[in-house]
């Protein structure tokens, strides 16, 4: 078999926020370090962030520390989260941004020559490091331009499609050049997963193709665990007109500038969706949700910014009320607000994307919004201090790993996630391989396995099209495991699941293996499905309503499931095994941040 | 509000190929790469194409529309005629790879060549501070998507294969000229600008601007300052004047004429 082979200490696969900064901790480390991607370098998905990366460095508000920020976090996440991961986070983060610039990153400033914060939802105060609204991109080509800067190798266009193991854990991973259709193989004691996540799974989303799950599948098929499966965010705000820009994200920093949702009526409707759970700290009047943007120290937040779980059902109600706007979404207005120059100021990449792809002019007309599939929560269930999965050797970071954000993710978290877990991830994987190096081999017949596994769509004639299996997938999960979730709808759903992966096994592709998308696609179907699968199962069974997770069935918290976790993994016969899992205790000295004043 | 489209895909390989004629269903609101994305569906399961975020923010879809460089997925239908053609091949300054997937590396090559942002210290307490009016210069440099339009159409390098090991193209002038007007960093890049980087080949004809989707002024405000900066470095003014004067094609350090 014609193979291409590499030797690694650690291979991280996926070169995004959490991907390049993994890498660039484990060569610094001193790790002979490999960056795989399925795009080309810069294209990752971090790249779409708008708003902003959380960290309290109070730059803008004293009063503001990790405490605040931890606080917050676990509160957004209705206190599902992993208590230590959301401490690191919080306290981590500002170091993670402050290097950045010394990186080359350029972010807005305060007029003390510092770098500027803004609010978005759940955040107590202003704290999102931000330039304009494109700050995924200034993320990434700033990782990117370091990495380079450093030499760490970058393997682009090219997917894994195992993770190869021994007894003792990892040994390395086997993929295909896009470019080609030719085979690679990575020797490495250490992956690094920092693959993003599961939207492509779901018909209306905010994520690009790469987004199919590969990580989560290709851990869960290792013998790693996922946590918070059932944890889907919903972003409030997504494009829904015209159709072919459906999902696309329209950033919460419309809302943290001043931008208020409106139903048919006109009415600022999130007034009537303020949960008990945040009422204390959420503004009953619109003349106090307006003061609040100037004065925050006598004033609560808009109820526009309470975390999105809460914004999206909302919305979700106000539409199936019959309050909607022409094309079955909400209104977004910030035109009425604030002053055009403001707005092209502060939200460029907004102002364009809706003159370009709807004609609209957000200086003077409201946006129409819905929700649209933005993150999964849910990810490999790692060791909160070295991102190490329960399978020796395998690490994950980003949206990937699960626990950090428990039930739902505040805006601006995913960013410093990313810096914070890519970063110790990189550590761990560079101090594995130390103990590991020399060790591992690769195993010719799972070589031999992986290779045939990837070339079977070709050897099939006459199967169906993997495009009309995908569409069936995302159309099944859209109607059946989206916002609001029953039990009967979901049993269906894993009906439909299971004959989705009979009809995925019989496929066929046309043409050859250089840079063919059907064959691509063929290959990325059973990672889509093995994780559609992990959400409904677990959606199913955790029979309450909590963050992203939202059961018309079952429609109130339980006090049972505050303390639970839902934990998949493969069971020998390769079917998705679900288990309930305590919940870490937090510490007396953390548990007491939650009875200070709100 | 439904029609169908004539469109003409180019397909093929390094060894050659052809346009191809498709009729495909076009909806209200669609873009180029929406129609792309059903022919792929319906019509040609191995149609190869780069995409990502499909929301003008990631630069990975860019190709050659009636001729002119674009971004797929932000060249709305509307902009066509129903009965018009639309013409769709890969970006012609790069090797072909397969149908409208290129071979940029040389982009990645130019990229790695950079001399690396090196910032001054960080004052005492642990921050860099900067003025929002001094990083906004760079900052418009970095809204940069790299999605090679400006490369592609760049006539020093378009038809000019050999030009290419000399002149890095104006996506890699403007990332010198960020650097250079970088408020935190410290390295002086202007000799290399000149020696390595071709910055004389650019005659400033701004065709690089004309197509950036995301509207950066790299030839005003990037180039020409890069180029004024090398000058005063370079050049004693009135040496500099003379040869402005006497200037002709080939002169030393202005490179050879693209045309």
């Amino acid at each position: 078999m014609e193979l291409e082979r590499h030797e690694y200490d650690v291979v991280v696969v996926g070169a995004g926020g959490a991907g390049l900064r993994a890498a660039i901790a484990a060569h610094e480390q001193g790790a002979r370090t490999a960056v795989v991607c399925k795009s080309l370098l810069g294209k990752a998905h971090t790249v779409m962030a708008e708003g902003g990366i959380a960290a309290a460095m109070a730059n803008l508000y004293p009063e503001d520390n990790w405490r605040v920020h931890f606080r917050d976090t676990m509160r957004g996440g209705k206190m599902l989260n992993h208590w230590r991961m959301a401490q690191l986070h919080a306290q981590e983060a500002p170091d993670r941004v402050r290097e950045l610039e010394d990186w080359g990153a350029l972010f807005d400033r305060t007029p003390d020559g510092l770098i500027s914060q803004r609010d978005f939802g759940g955040h107590r105060y202003a704290r999102l490091a931000h330039v304009g609204d494109r700050t995924g991109l200034e993320l990434i080509r700033t990782l990117q331009q370091r990495t380079v800067a450093l030499g760490i190798d970058v393997f682009m266009e090219c997917t894994i499609t195992r993770l190869l193991t021994d007894d003792e854990g990892v040994t390395g991973a086997f993929g295909y050049w896009r470019e080609s259709g030719r085979f690679v193989a990575w020797q490495a004691p250490s992956v690094v997963l920092a693959t993003g996540g599961i939207g492509k799974s779901y018909k209306v989303t905010s994520n690009s193709w790469e987004y199919t799950g590969d990580g989560h599948s290709l851990a869960l098929q290792a013998g790693a665990t996922l946590v918070n499966m059932e944890f889907v965010q919903f972003h409030p705000t997504g494009m829904v007109w015209p159709p072919s820009v459906r999902g696309i994200l329209v950033t919460e920093s419309v809302r943290g500038d001043g931008g208020v949702l409106r139903n048919s009526a006109g009415n600022r409707f999130m007034f009537d969706y303020i949960p008990d759970f945040f009422r204390k700290e959420t503004a009953e009047t619109e003349d106090e949700a307006d003061r609040w943007y100037e004065d925050k120290k006598n004033n609560r937040r808009p109820p526009e910014l309470l975390p999105r779980d809460e914004v999206a059902r909302a919305i979700n109600s106000e539409v199936k009320a019959g309050r909607g706007s022409p094309h079955g979404g909400v209104f977004l207005d910030i035109a009425s607000r604030r002053s055009p120059e403001y707005i092209r100021k502060r939200l460029p990449s907004m102002y364009h994307q809706f003159k370009e792809l709807a004609e609209v002019d957000i200086t003077a007309d409201p946006m129409e919004v819905g929700p649209t599939c933005h993150y999964v929560m849910g990810g490999v269930e790692v060791d909160p201090d070295t991102e190490a999965s329960r399978v020796p050797g395998l690490f994950a970071a980003g949206e990937v790993a699960g626990g950090m954000h428990g039930s739902n993710r505040l805006g601006g978290n995913s960013l410093s996630d990313l810096l914070v877990f890519g970063r110790r991830a990189g550590l761990a994987a560079a101090e594995h391989a130390v103990k590991r190096s020399g060790a591992v081999a690769l195993a010719e017949a799972d070589l031999v396995e992986a290779a045939r596994a990837a070339l079977a769509p070709f050897e099939r004639e006459g199967g169906e099209n993997p495009y009309t299996v995908q569409h069936d997938l995302q159309q099944t999960m859209h109607d059946l495991v989206g916002i609001i979730r029953t039990a009967p709808e979901m049993e269906q759903a894993l009906a439909r699941i299971a004959e989705l992966q009979e009809r995925v096994a019989t496929l066929s592709v046309e043409g050859h293996r250089q840079y063919n998308p059907g064959w691509h696609l063929a290959l990325d179907l059973p990672h889509m499905l093995l994780v559609s699968e992990c959400i409904a199962r677990a959606a199913l069974a955790r029979e309450e309503s909590r963050g992203g997770h939202t059961r018309d069935d079952f429609p109130a918290t339980d006090a049972g499931w505050a303390r639970t976790n839902l934990i998949c993994s493969r069971a020998p016969d390769g079917s998705v095994a679900l288990a309930r899992q305590p919940l870490p205790e937090m510490p007396a000295e953390l548990a007491e941040i939650f009875e200070e004043t709100a | 509000m439904s029609y169908d489209a004539r469109f003409r895909v180019w397909r093929g390989d390094a060894s050659g190929g052809d346009l191809q004629d498709f009729t495909v269903a076009v909806h209200e609101g669609e873009v180029v790469l929406d129609v792309v994305h059903r022919l792929q569906a319906t019509q040609a399961g191995d149609l190869a194409v780069r995409w990502n975020c499909k929301a003008g923010k990631c630069g990975s879809c860019s190709a050659e529309i009636n001729g002119r460089p674009r971004l797929m997925c932000m060249t709305r239908m509307s902009t066509f005629g129903e009965d018009e053609t639309v013409t769709v091949t890969p970006l012609r300054g790069f090797p072909v790879i397969r149908d409208l997937v290129t071979d940029v590396s040389f982009n990645y090559d130019k990229a790695a060549q950079v001399p690396a942002f090196t910032p001054r210290p960080r004052d005492p307490d642990g921050n860099h501070r900067m003025q929002q009016v001094d990083v906004e210069r760079s900052q418009e440099f970095r809204k940069c998507i790299e999605c090679w339009l400006c490369q592609d159409t760049c006539h020093v390098i378009r038809d000019h294969e050999e030009n290419k090991a000399a002149f890095a193209g104006p996506r890699f002038l403007i990332r010198l000229a960020e650097l250079d007007m970088h408020p935190l960093d410290v390295v002086d890049r202007r000799d290399a600008a000149q020696d390595s980087f071709g910055l004389g080949y650019c005659n400033i004809t701004k065709c690089c601007s004309e197509v950036c989707p995301e509207g950066i002024h790299l030839t005003d405000n990037g180039i020409i300052p890069l180029k004024e900066r090398v000058v005063d470095r370079r050049f004693d003014p009135l040496t500099w004047l003379g040869s402005r004067i006497g200037r002709r094609r080939g002169d030393p350090g202005q490179g050879p004429s693209p045309k």
